[in-house]
This record gives C-alpha cells, structure tokens and sequence, in this order.
C-alpha cells in the first residue's frame, strides 16, 4: 500500500510525538501504553508507531517482520486516545489498525498472526480447537440452547475453549439462571465474534463472520445479546451495524447491575475482602461503561471495593488485547503489562481483582502466578464472585 | 447606512425617564435623565455614555418600547466614546473574524435550530428534545460565520454590528431555513429587535429557545418527572430585548416541578453576571463586578436555590464556578428540562 | 550480531538494547527541523550501573554516546551526530526520596515532570516542583542538561537555579555527586563547596546525569490564570517590571499570535497567582488590578483580559498543528526583559516573510532579572517546502538573536556556533579544556558544543 490508499493519509504525518499518548489520565507515569510499557522504546509508543507507519506508507522505510511485530504489540486499548490533545486524537489507534490491514492485504504478517486468522477461518475460534469442542464450557449445566428466548448468551471464544475463562463463562450463565433470566446459547454453533480480527486489521474476515454471525442470529430471531467477553460486546454494538445487524447488545455487568438493583441475586458475603476492578479497555474505553461493574462489586457484602492507582478511563490494558492474548507479543518479560497491573493491584492492598473480560482473567491470572502473587491476590471475573460453578 | 428607529419625540414627552431613573448601576435623578437623554439624544457628551455598564436593562425599562439603550451605544459610537480599554475593544473586534474556511452550506426545509457562536455547546441540545432539529451552526470552526454580532454592544460599536450583519444574515439566509430556533437569547434579540430597531430585514422568523423547549416539553407532558428542586435563574443582559420571552422561565419551571427562589434580585430587578463590567475603563469597574457577584450569589444561597440555571454561556462562563463554588449546581436550561424528561446529560 | 549489541544486551537485558532498523530510525528522527542523524545502537538501562557499563564500554569502543530524556527539544540535541549509541534514560523513572519539610525531592533523571507532578499532588499536596513549559513527558535530568524553565521561574529563576543535588556518571564512567549529597548529608543545598557545575546546560557532552534533587516549593489549594492585555507592546517592559515589583504572581508570561485573530497584535500577559485562600486570591487580584495596573486600564491602553482562568498546562503539539502538519521548532532566546518589543517585531517580520503566522512568548525569569523569549514556527511535515521556510526562519532568528545582544536558549548545532565565534576566547578555551579533561576519547554527545 502506498500513502495515497491509505485511510488516513490527510492526517497521520500530524502526529507531533509529543508524549502524552503515554500516559493515564492523572499523569502518573509514561507507562499506560502497553506496549511501550513492555519494551520502553520510543518505536513501540503510539507516536513512534505512527511515524513509522508513515515512513512506511511513503517508502522511506521497508517493510519487515519487525515493523509488523511492533505494529501487533498495540492491544487497540485507546489508551493514547484519551490524552493526544489533538484533534483526531479519536483516530490515533485506528491509524494502527489500518496499517495492520495494509500489511494484512499484502500478506506479510508475523507467523502467530496469520496462524490466528488461519484457525478462526478453519475452526471458528483462534485456538485452532474443533468447533465441536465450542460448547464444552457448558457441560452438565443447565443451559438451554437458543429458541426464541429473551436473550441470546454469546459467551465467545475465551469462554468457551480457555479452561479457566471456561469457569466464568459457567458462573454468569449460572448468575443469569439465578436471577431468573429467560436466556439460550447457541452451543457448537457459535462463532468467533470477529472483534480481534477487526483490531488486527482482516477487514474480509471480520465481513464474513459477521455476515454469518447476523444471518445465524437473525434466523433465530435474537433480539437481545448478553455477552460474556467487552471484545464481542464491542464488535456487536459498534461493528455489526455496518453490516446489517441490528440488536440490542449488554455486557453481562450491564445485566448484573440490573439484577442486583431488582434484588434478583442474592449477595455474597467476603466479610474482610478487598476488592479491586481491571477495567477491561473494550467496556471502558472504548463504550464508556465504568458504572455497572462497579455497582455490582459495590453491592458485595462486607467487601471493601477500592480503586487501583490507574482506573477507568486511565486504567491500564491487561495487554491481551489485539490479539496478544493469543501470540504474546508482550509477554515473557516483568514489565509485561499484565504483571504491571497486578503489582498494582498488590500495591492497592487488594486481595480479590475482579474483572470483567475473559481476556484479562487469564492474563491477569498468569501474571499473578508469574509474580508470586496467586496466594494473596484472587483474580476472578465479578460473576464468579457471586457464584462459582 | 441603517438607522436606528428612536422616537425622540416620544422620549421628550415621556413622563418616567425610567430608562436611567431604574438603572441600577448609575445613580440617577428624573431631572437628570431627562437632561441627559436629551444631550444623548442631540448628539452630545453626556456622563452616561461613559459610566453605562451596558447591561441592556434600560431596553426593559423604557415604557414605550422606544430604543435607549441603541441609542446609548450609537452616541458612544460616533462620539468614540468606549466602555472598554482599546485592547478588549481590539481584542473583541477580531474574535469575530472567521478565519478556519467558509461554512458548508446545506439547505434546510422549515425549522433549524441556529447554534450561532457556541457550536461546542452541542452537547447541551441533545435528547429527545432537540431529535431530528437541523442544526446550522455546528461546526466550531465555521461558527464565526453565524456569529449575530450583538456582543458589540458591549462595545460602543453599532456601525461594527451593523457592518457585519450583511454577511451573517447571508449566510444563514443560504440555508433557506424558514424558522430559526435561537440557542442563544442574544442571537434571538438580534433578529427580533436589533435588527428591525434599525431597519435591517431579516429573512427568516425566529423562535426564542424558552419557547421552543417550552412548547416541546408540553408535547413529552407525559415523560416529564417533577423534579422539586429549588432554582435561581440567572438573567442575561440580552433578555432585556426580548421581555416577552421571560415569562416562559416561570412556565418551564411549573411544567418541570421546580420551585424558583422568591429572591430579590429577579426579573427586571435581575443583576447582570458582570463579565462585561469586569474590564470596563471606570474607575472602580472590577471591583465593583466582585461586588455585585456576590451580591447575586448571596442572594441565590439565602433563598435557598439549589440550581442556578443559565441562559446565556458567557453567564456561565462567569458565574458557573463561583456559584458551583457555593454549593448551587450550574445548568444551562436546556439541561434542566432533559433531567425532567429523564434522561442523562453530558 | 555485532559484539557491541552483545555487550548491550548484557549489560540491560536482551529486550532494551538494539540495531534494529525501526529503532534506530525512529531514534534518528528529532521533532523539530533538523535532518536525521542515525545511530547504530539504541540502549535503555534501568540502573546506574548499567550507563557507567555503557559509557566504558563506549570508551573502549571509542564509539559515541548520546543521552536521550522526552527527545523535546526541537532542536535536535540528542541526536546522533556522529552515530553511536543513543541512551534512552526513561527507563531510569524512580522517586528515590521527598524531604518534605526541607522541601526536596531527589528523582532519577529519566523520570518525567509529568510523574514527579502527579506523584506530588497525590502523595505531598502542599508541594510542587517547577513544570518546564513542554509537554509532561519531558525529562529531568533532559531539561537541566538544556537549562529549561517553567513554572515559578519569575520568583526562582532557570530550572537549573532549583537544584539541590546532582549525580553524573562522568565520561570516563566514574559516579560523581555534587551539593551536600557528596558529603553524604543529604541533598539539600548545592552550596557551600567549591563550584563544579559542568554539567547543567552542557546538552550532556560532559556526562550523563544520573540523580537530580530539586527543591519543591508551597502548592497553594487556589491557583488561577488572570490575563492583562495591551495593544502596544512597548508597554510590556514597564508592565512586566511593575508586576515583578509587586511579586505576588507565581508566573509572568507574555504572548502574542496571529492566529486565532483575537491574539493578533495584541500582547497578553499570563499572571498566574495562587493562595490557600479565597481572600488570599482576592488581594492579590486587588493589589494587581485595582492597584499597579489601574492607570493602564483607566486610560483605556490596558485592559483585564480574563481573571479566574484555569491555569492550562501547555499544549504546543496543538498550537504546532495550525498548519494541520503537526510539526514546529521555535527559537529561543535569553533576553533582558526591555527587548521584548524589538523581539516581537522582529520575529513578526521573520513570520511574515516565510508566510507562517507569527507566534511569540516571553516567560520572565526572576525578578525579571532576564525573559525567555521564542519565536515559534510551525511546518507540514508532509510538505518540505514548509520544512525549508520554518528552518530558514530558525536560521534568521537566531541570527537576529545575537544582533540584539540576546543569547541563544538551547541552541542547534548552527545556533551553538553563531555564539561560539562572538564568544569570549578565554572562555571558549576553557571549555574545550574542562571538555577535553572531562572526555578524553570524545564520546559525549560529539558535534555539541563542540570547540574547534
């Protein structure tokens, strides 16, 4: 691809590198890019990313493996949006992401990448797992396949094949059954949301899963989406649109919230708990939900719920996003930004982080391993604090 | 050249002088204004033309609808008399300039509802109140070319005001919207009296923002929630060209379930938010806008308003932190009336 | 792979040292005007053992080094001039220390304003430390190696004026400390021992610095932005000496721009005060306005601008994106505060010339003992000819700098030589010696004040 195809050709050079893409909302550290926390070159901050694709996209620079790598290590957690005092700051992490569909077009892509689309294109999920194995998750519960119920559960990819995102997919199915909620789950016919492909930029492959997602769904007559997973929730409400798909979609939290306030759950007592949240980016940042998860741990008995050093809008990516949750790009190393995060959650004297995305459960979970930290800091998706199946 | 319709047969023979004698800044004798207006009105120096605040209210005073404060700022005008020191003055001039391109013009069938200067106040007409409303004026870079100009008055400077307004109305007028909903009670002030005050036309209607909201709130009479809280509304100096539109604060407010404050400084005994007074060349001018802030605030608190409501976003701008400083919540009315339908604002 | 890259990566870990491609051009790459300068290594040490390794290793390879902070400087001070390893020191970001009562705080000099800021407000709310005029990523130890300001430069001078404690790793790669940190009592005072300050404002040719203690300063609860404007810039000199006189401001900062049109022309003074109290800020406000200033306003020459604005922090990637290029250098000068009026008119005409809308700004420094003055461009990087006219404009400027006896802040590498030929011949020798006695092999950040 040259400059002149490209989506923000009018607008990329502008980028002044000035910094503040780097850090959280309060200013505290330069550390709330992940990948630039993970490797602390000024290559792999937002800024440096874009003049490298702009040297790219106008010839100045060659492609190469390592370009591509240091384009896949951004999570499109939006973080860099919120402090780019420019104009099209909203545009700055989907400059990336369309220079990752540039590369994608041109088919040179870094090995773990292309194998992701291969096993979404082949099994339907990016673990490469048969597609008869996608309702496991579920097994001897009393899910009820969908027909016509109020709500379709789309628990999604990490839910039904991670063995430990598999147990929270079961305690919010087991919550939705508690609190009386008339739901159905498609089972071995579900597929991929689409959302990470989008971020790692196959354009073609986000149409047709999602043109097969909105035929299935819409065959059904499914109306209302709980989702598991902010990545399927985000792809659902901001993405499916543009292809036809029209349906009323929430974040498991968004329905728990519910629940708790009609007193339709009955709540957990952690007497002595100290309760922390990882805003999950795709629930956060990018759909401006922060409200319904924490009224959920709020309505914890006897827990206190406290707020890490970087929260909400300034919370730090778990590093999973875009994919990496799956090559890892920015594992391997103690500034991972997983490890980062937990240390954090250490550091605010939690003993419980609760999340809300099945990427960040098992992210922030190996972190905690990998810090020593898994006998004083729990790491559980909200759902499971309420019930564990 | 337009000039301004004043009647000054009708202010000789006026039997009040209630144009300076009610002012509430100047210290005014009847037999003073009389002699005043007449030198005003003659052309000559007059006291007034320096010590005027221009807060509009004489507009209001004046009980036969003639034009005194117009004229006020004509004589400043053409006498060179300005308020404000030359900088502001400079300053305020080349505010106005657009200088970010020409505006998009789409074309508009009926009712829109004009931004004018504060196309970044969208946020505050959003809701089923505002839904499906064509908005000129929304982008911030443009804005300057809706801008109505009427600021100058501010200024000493008719001949600015009426210089500018050809192209301002030109341009709205290439929208060939019918009906304007003015965001701004200074841009509905323009057109409905500025602008006929001096024989400028004036090619499409304007509706007041009250009125609109007003009726619209009427139409959503079932979503609204009473909201009993207890308000002040902080009156801008631009309604004083428009006192036929105020009543409509008090029927929102009973529409919506809010209480407004019995207090003393209300309708036409309302205190200006001083912005304009803050830098003014007299003597004593800032210090005497600290003054009558706090005397408007300390007013709002002992009738124990909880909300203060704006018309005006330089009002806001003004005394939005110094009364959110006091414990009373700022709020455009816009807003108000989305809480009382329920729904969020921004 | 080369056995400098290996040594690197055993020095800091395989992650943070590098001859990739991509590194080394986004490290060749200055924000400003400047031409790219490559390096063949990229290096980011965590602990100041690991940049007294690098320097002997570079030593022994006889191969440049060139310390690198926020890369802020428009003016392409930390890039490579003669190759070598960049030292990226971010990764050297901790709070060693905040002495509260005695007002201090020692950082490592990889760590940003903007965290020192944020870590203050949250941990120490009565403190502050002084806030360059640049973005927060902005560096410590980058800003002192330049001599930058920011806030409370008109009651405290030059940011380097607020340093209590300094540790340099020197170019021969020992670990030396200055100020009563090198007597092993704190790092409270610079003074009372014999004066070695080589090393602020030498753009790192003379080491590498490692620890920084600033002094902090009261943080008052209220803090606000009142404006004061003139159309005749021949009155800011008096202004500014009138209200440096009061001394109730905490900054004086004076600004003038053709765009947006409401600046153009007119000169408005930033004043920044701040109290604990509501009558605290009113005073202040009286004895400004209603007192030193009244006779301005009353003949109509001077005019309250705005009072009680927030004070924003600056954003100069926003005001650098006028051309919708993203991209601006500025000159800056050190300045007598009466050159404020030539200053502005000259740069206006260098604007005008090169058809780039003018902007201005003199921040004054002490008890306007001088003013920093600059002189801003702005360019499309994606047009070169607008490249070209900003760089030219830079060229002119600092040419105009030494006509009207200004000294250059900051200079690039043209601006360093026009104040090394007018400098004293004395003075110029004796920093080539302290250089050569500093550096032997010439590896710190060579073509920098480089005496011939």
């Amino acid at each position: 691809m040259n400059l002149d195809e490209y989506k923000y050709k009018d607008l990329i050079h502008r980028c002044f590198r000035c910094g503040y893409c780097k850090f959280p909302t309060h200013w505290d550290d330069v550390t709330n890019c992940p990948s630039y926390a993970r490797f602390r070159m000024e290559s792999y901050s937002n800024g440096g990313r874009l003049w490298l694709i702009y040297a790219w996209l106008t010839g100045e620079i060659p492609w190469s493996e390592h370009l591509t790598q240091i384009l896949y290590t951004c999570t499109s957690c939006k973080s860099c949006v919120e402090k780019c005092p420019l104009s099209f700051n909203e545009d700055i992490v989907n400059m990336t992401v369309a220079a990752k569909a540039a590369m994608v077009e041109m088919g040179r892509l870094p090995n773990l990448v292309k194998k992701f689309f291969q096993n979404v294109q082949l099994y339907g999920n990016p673990y490469g797992i048969d597609a008869q194995k996608r309702s496991d998750w579920m097994n001897g519960m009393p899910v009820e396949s969908y027909g016509g119920q109020e709500y379709l559960y789309y628990v999604g990819c990490e839910g039904a094949y991670d063995t430990r995102a598999q147990k929270a997919a079961r305690a919010t199915a087991q919550l939705l059954i508690d609190g009386g909620v008339s739901f159905g789950v498609l089972g071995n016919e579900e597929l991929c949301d689409g959302n990470e492909v989008d971020m790692m930029g196959e354009e073609a492959l986000l149409e047709n899963l999602a043109t097969r997602n909105i035929q299935q769904f819409s065959d059904l007559g499914v109306k209302n989406i709980i989702t598991l997973s902010p990545h399927a929730y985000n792809v659902f409400k901001n993405k499916y649109p543009e292809f036809g798909g029209h349906f009323n979609v929430y974040h498991s939290t968004q329905i728990f919230a519910d629940l708790v306030k009609a007193g339709r759950l009955s709540l957990p007592d952690k007497s002595g708990a100290r309760i922390t949240f990882h805003d999950p980016c795709f629930l956060g940042r990018w759909n401006d939900e922060y409200t319904a998860p924490r009224k959920v741990i709020k309505a914890v008995k006897g827990a206190d719920f406290i707020e890490m050093d970087r929260s909400k809008k300034g919370a730090l990516c778990c590093g999973g996003g875009g994919g990496n949750f799956y090559t890892d790009f920015l594992g391997g190393s103690e500034e991972s930004p997983a490890r980062i995060r937990v240390r954090e959650a250490r550091d605010a004297k939690a003993d419980i982080l609760a999340v809300a995305c099945p990427n960040c459960l098992t992210m922030l979970e190996d972190a905690a391993k990998a810090e020593g930290l898994d006998d004083q800091l729990k790491v559980m998706d909200i759902a499971e604090i309420f019930c564990q199946v | 050249m337009y000039k301004l319709n004043f009647n000054e047969e009708m202010c000789f023979a006026c039997k009040t002088q209630d144009c300076l004698v009610r002012c509430q800044h100047l210290d005014i004798d009847q037999n003073t204004a009389r002699a005043e207006m007449e030198k005003i009105i003659n052309g000559e120096d007059s006291f007034v033309l320096h010590d005027c605040v221009t807060c509009y209210a004489c507009e209001e005073y004046c009980p036969h609808g003639n034009h005194p404060f117009y004229l006020i700022v004509q004589r400043q005008d053409e006498l060179g008399i300005s308020p404000l020191p030359e900088p502001l003055v400079k300053r305020g001039i080349q505010t106005g300039i657009p200088f970010r391109g020409e505006p998009e013009i789409s074309e508009i069938k009926g009712t829109a509802l004009n931004m004018g200067v504060f196309s970044n106040l969208m946020d505050h007409v959003q809701g089923k109140l505002f839904e499906g409303l064509p908005i000129m004026s929304h982008d911030p870079r443009k804005m300057f070319h809706y801008f109505c100009q009427l600021m100058y008055l501010h200024y000493g400077k008719t001949s600015l005001i009426n210089e500018r307004l050809v192209n301002i109305l030109e341009t709205i007028a290439a929208h060939k919207a019918t009906e304007l909903i003015q965001f701004h009670d200074e841009c509905y002030g323009t057109y409905t009296s500025y602008a006929p005050a001096f024989g400028i036309e004036v090619p499409f209607k304007s509706i007041h923002l009250f009125d609109y909201l007003y009726h619209k709130l009427l139409e959503l009479k079932d979503d609204i929630k009473p909201l009993n809280f207890k308000v002040a509304y902080q009156r801008p100096c631009s309604s004083r060209l428009s006192p036929d539109m105020h009543p409509y604060v008090g029927k929102i407010f009973d529409l919506i379930g809010v209480e407004q404050v019995k207090r003393e400084y209300v309708d036409e005994n309302a205190l200006c938010c001083g912005a304009t007074i803050l830098g003014q060349k007299k003597e004593g001018s800032r210090r005497y806008c600290v003054e009558i802030q706090k005397k408007n605030i300390e007013d709002m608190k002992k009738a124990g308003a909880e909300i203060c409501v704006f018309n005006c976003p330089a009002c806001m701008q003004t005394l939005g932190m110094p009364v959110s400083k006091n414990g009373i919540m700022p709020l455009f009315m816009s807003d108000l009336c989305r809480l009382a339908i329920g729904e969020k604002i921004a | 792979m080369s056995s400098i890259l290996n040594a690197l990566m055993d020095i800091v870990g395989e992650d943070y040292a590098s001859d990739r491609y991509e590194e080394l051009f986004t490290y060749s790459k200055d924000l400003g005007t400047s031409e790219p300068q490559w390096p063949e290594y990229v290096v980011a040490p965590k602990r100041v053992e690991e940049v007294q390794k690098i320097v002997y290793l570079a030593n022994k390879e006889k191969v440049a080094i060139v310390p690198l902070g926020g890369g802020l400087t428009l003016a392409g001070l930390a890039l490579p001039l003669k190759g070598g390893i960049i030292i990226d020191m971010k990764r050297m970001d901790q709070i060693i220390e905040v002495n509260e009562q005695a007002r201090y705080i020692v950082v490592e000099g990889g760590i940003s304003h903007g965290a020192i800021t944020a870590y203050l407000h949250k941990q120490h709310p009565h403190l502050m430390h002084s806030e360059p005029g640049a973005p927060p990523a902005a560096t410590v130890a980058g800003n002192i190696a330049i001599h930058g300001q920011g806030d409370l430069a008109h009651p405290y001078g030059f940011n380097t004026d607020m340093i209590n404690g300094l540790e340099v790793v020197l170019p021969t790669g020992e670990i030396a400390r200055f100020g009563s940190c090198a007597v092993g009592s704190g790092w409270y005072t610079m003074h009372p021992l014999p004066d070695l300050g080589f090393f602020l404002g030498w753009n790192g040719t003379t080491g590498i610095i490692t620890k920084v203690s600033l002094r902090l300063f009261p943080y008052k609860k209220i803090r606000e932005m009142d404006v004061f404007s003139v159309i005749d810039e021949e009155l800011v000199p008096e202004i500014l000496y009138e209200l440096s006189h009061l001394g109730l401001s905490e900054d004086l900062i004076t600004t003038s721009a053709a765009i947006p049109p409401m600046m153009n022309r007119i000169h408005n003074t930033s004043i920044i005060i701040a109290g604990d109290y509501e009558e605290e800020i009113e005073f202040k406000r009286h004895m400004i306005f209603d007192v030193t200033l009244a006779k301005y306003i009353h003949s109509g020459v001077g005019g309250i601008g705005a009072v009680s604005m927030e004070r924003a922090r600056p954003t100069i990637s926003k005001s650098a994106d006028w051309k919708k290029g993203g991209g601006f250098e500025y000159v800056g000068s050190i300045m007598p505060v009466s050159s404020y009026p030539e200053c502005y008119r000259r740069g206006a005409e260098i604007s005008e010339k090169h058809d780039i809308p003018y902007t201005v700004l003199g921040r004054v420094i002490g008890c306007c003992h001088a003013m920093m003055f600059s002189w801003f461009y702005a360019f499309n990087r994606a047009d070169p000819e607008t490249v070209r006219h900003a760089r030219e404009a830079l060229h002119e400027t600092d040419e105009m700098v030494m006509e009207i006896n200004g000294t250059i802040w900051k200079p690039a590498v043209f601006g360093q030589k026009l104040m090394m030929d007018r400098m004293d011949r004395t003075t110029l020798q004796l920093m080539k010696k302290v250089k050569d006695l500093l550096d032997p092999n010439g590896i710190m950040n060579p073509g920098n004040w480089e005496v011939k």
